[in-house]
């Protein structure tokens, strides 16, 4: 489908122009790292623990369903009822007759990439039900009707004013450009929403085998009032997000907290395993599981780029992209922005319609170096560059590194090719970043480079 | 000792003096110099589009020509991390997987040859100016070169090390990257041709002439003052 390829190349032509959204990104993101930093040193190994968070992961995955047999009956034990789904379509048709048999109309949500990555919202929302996200910048994005412009930090492409104008539009509130009012203004609305939710949809963060835990990890408390208000409480999450053991925890949640945002832990790090006990004073009547495929098992079984399965959605490949930076999340209009999304994408919706996704790489690898669970994201951008030309070769790329490889193993003719390239470049100013200039694409922003009077080849064979 | 050069087809073409200060630095150190004309091209265009098969073509001549080699030395970070760490991956599995195993060992970036493999590092070279270095991305994390071209570059009289915030951040060159998506690769030069003149340096040195064409391709078309030069270059200079 060459129209998502046209419609990213359009995009980026947009934003990589708007010098805004760079100083925005770029400062944004510039703090981020010295967070990050001052956070990673007080870590005795960062090294070795990403090293074994790896491991962990790889572990997790290899034993993917002993793991998740035991993660299900631990839930089971305690009156869980837990869900499979294949699709995202099945995920959806399963909250969708939870939401009917419960007769719900009001439905509050904490953040949830899943929940994106399957539709959920425009599912729940086109039977009628009301939808709320609760994050507050989850919910930002929910009142301008985009989708979130990063995996952590959904509206970091918003100013403190368009906040403030967005409220003022949907809430009427005063306008303001301070953080602390602006996010009383959406405490006030939000609050609302707890109390009158029917069902409490949240994500995971991790999903503990050994004690049959979700562990959920948030800033603003909002995934404890979902999950706790709601007679009815739903966890959706992927398979992968199995750990092995409680104690992993001791390593991945300051890992996560680390890497995402540069904290030294998340502020509230809260567990469910179950509705409400005998005796508890508190917790939902129901609660329910939705594991979900929707092709993570295809990426498992893909022997080479299998570790893409160990992603705890930190977003940290994102915050130093070059790519990421300078085009913006909403751009590559996948739900998985950044490298992790370029890697992915492809295996979840499509190698043909999504590859480009991996073509709009300069392989820099900032990504594969800062990623947590040490994925080797960046080759795994090549490989699905390889796979796609295995899959289905572009007449005319082919064709060109064809006759490339021909020259390259010809030195004559590489030689002959320089030779009449030294006599056309005079013509070159002729057309120079005009439509009929064959290195336009090059010239429209830069200045060619010139071939020199003498090559090195000539040069050496000139020597005494 | 007789150390074969593989001079990248760009080098060759465009910046022939990255290769000339090359042969003159190492037969100062009085080495050897061989360098095989049939080589043009590592093979790496087609390999990071995704045609495997051609890039075999290509790498394939390369890789037996070099297996008599006793070391070769790449005069840029990304071809070196071509030879070094790909060709691995591209002929796994083939009859040739062990000869790029063994080429492996036997391949240096030229910074990296001076400092790890000569253990030189000061060449006696001066440079008057202030510079500062970017790294390109294939040096520095393919091969994990952040350090010898700095302590080549320590020791240039008359040369102002000023390191930029973004040394590390990609030029946004990426070989065909900047022709598919010329958009995303020029923006990402801006932002490193801005970090770089933050510290008010005249020249930027790289070990790798294809992060200088981009970088200077942008610098002349915002008709800046500042110029680009290949490690290579200042170190050649006395």
């Amino acid at each position: 489908m060459s129209t998502l390829v046209q419609r990213f190349k359009a995009q980026a032509e947009i934003v990589t122009r708007d010098l805004r959204h760079r100083r925005l990104i770029q400062t944004a993101l510039g703090n981020y790292e010295i967070q990050r930093d001052k956070r990673k040193a007080a870590f005795i190994d960062w090294q070795s623990a990403r090293q074994l968070a790896a491991e962990t992961k790889w572990d997790a995955l290899n034993h993917l369903d002993a793991h998740l047999e035991q993660f299900v009956r631990r839930l089971e034990a305690r009156g869980t009822k837990v869900h499979w789904a294949s699709t995202g379509e099945q995920a959806c048709e399963i909250i969708l007759g939870l939401a009917r048999e419960k007769k719900a109309r009001s439905i509050i949500k904490s953040k949830s990439m899943t929940s994106e990555e399957i539709h959920l919202n425009d599912a729940l929302e086109h039977a009628g039900f009301e939808v709320v996200e609760s994050d507050l910048g989850e919910y930002i994005v929910q009142l301008r009707k985009e989708p979130p412009y990063h995996i952590v930090f959904p509206a970091m492409h918003l100013t403190r004013d368009e906040i403030s104008d967005l409220f003022t539009r949907e809430l009427g509130s005063a306008p303001t450009s301070n953080p602390e009012e602006l996010t009383m203004i959406a405490r006030r609305a939000l609050r609302q929403k707890y109390l009158t939710a029917d069902i409490g949809i949240t994500g995971a963060n991790f999903a503990i085998a050994e004690t049959g835990m979700i562990s959920i990890t948030e800033n603003e408390g909002n995934a404890r009032l979902t999950a706790a208000l709601p007679k009815v409480v739903i966890s959706l999450l992927g398979i992968e997000k199995v750990l092995p053991r409680l104690a992993d925890l001791a390593l991945f949640l300051p890992m996560l907290a680390v890497s995402g945002t540069g904290q030294p832990l998340t502020c509230y790090n809260s567990f469910y395993g179950g509705p409400r006990q005998p005796g508890e004073s508190d917790g939902p009547e129901e609660y329910h599981v939705i594991l979900l495929d929707n092709h993570r098992t295809r990426l498992l079984a893909d022997g080479e780029q299998r570790d893409a399965l160990h992603c705890i959605r930190c977003g940290a490949c994102l915050n130093v992209c070059p790519i990421y930076r300078n085009v913006g999340g909403h751009t590559y209009a996948a739900t998985y922005s950044g490298p992790i999304g370029s890697v992915i994408t492809p295996h979840l919706r499509g190698l043909q319609d999504w590859k480009h996704l991996s073509q709009s790489s300069s392989l820099c690898g900032a990504c594969t170096e800062t990623c947590p669970v040490k994925i080797d994201l960046h080759h795994h951008l090549l490989q699905n560059r390889r796979n796609a030309a295995r899959q289905k070769p572009g007449f005319l790329e082919q064709t060109g590194f064809r006759a490339f490889a021909f020259v390259m193993n010809h030195p004559a003719l590489f030689r002959a090719v320089a030779v009449v390239g030294r006599w056309l470049q005079p013509l070159h100013a002729l057309v120079k970043g005009g439509r009929l200039d064959p290195l336009r694409p090059w010239t429209k922003t830069r200045e060619a480079p010139v071939l020199a009077p003498q090559s090195f080849r000539e040069y050496w064979r000139s020597r005494p | 000792m007789k150390v074969t050069l593989f001079i990248p087809c760009f080098v060759d073409l465009l910046y022939p003096r990255v290769a000339i200060s090359i042969v003159r630095i190492i037969e100062r150190l009085g080495h050897q110099v061989d360098f095989p004309e049939e080589l043009t091209c590592c093979g790496q265009p087609a390999f990071n589009s995704g045609y495997w098969d051609e890039a075999r073509d290509v790498a394939g001549r390369v890789l037996a020509r070099l297996e008599q080699s006793e070391v070769v030395v790449i005069a840029s970070g990304s071809c070196g991390a071509m030879l070094k760490v790909f060709y691995p991956d591209l002929f796994a599995g083939t009859p040739q997987a062990e000869a790029a195993q063994r080429l492996r060992s036997k391949c240096y970036e030229f910074s990296d040859f001076l400092v790890t493999k000569l253990g030189v590092t000061d060449v006696g070279a001066r440079f008057p100016g202030v510079a500062t270095f970017h790294d390109g991305c294939h040096g520095l994390r393919e091969l994990g070169l952040k350090k010898p071209a700095r302590a080549l570059l320590a020791n240039v009289r008359d040369l102002t090390l000023v390191e930029m915030k973004q040394a590390e951040t990609c030029c946004g060159f990426g070989g065909t990257f900047a022709a598919k998506f010329p958009m995303i690769s020029t923006a990402m030069g801006e932002v490193k041709c801005a970090s770089a003149f933050e510290t008010h340096a005249d020249f930027i040195v790289s070990n790798d002439s294809s992060c200088l064409m981009q970088i200077q391709g942008l610098l002349d078309r915002q008709k800046s003052g500042v110029k680009t030069i290949h490690l290579a270059e200042v170190l050649a200079q006395s």
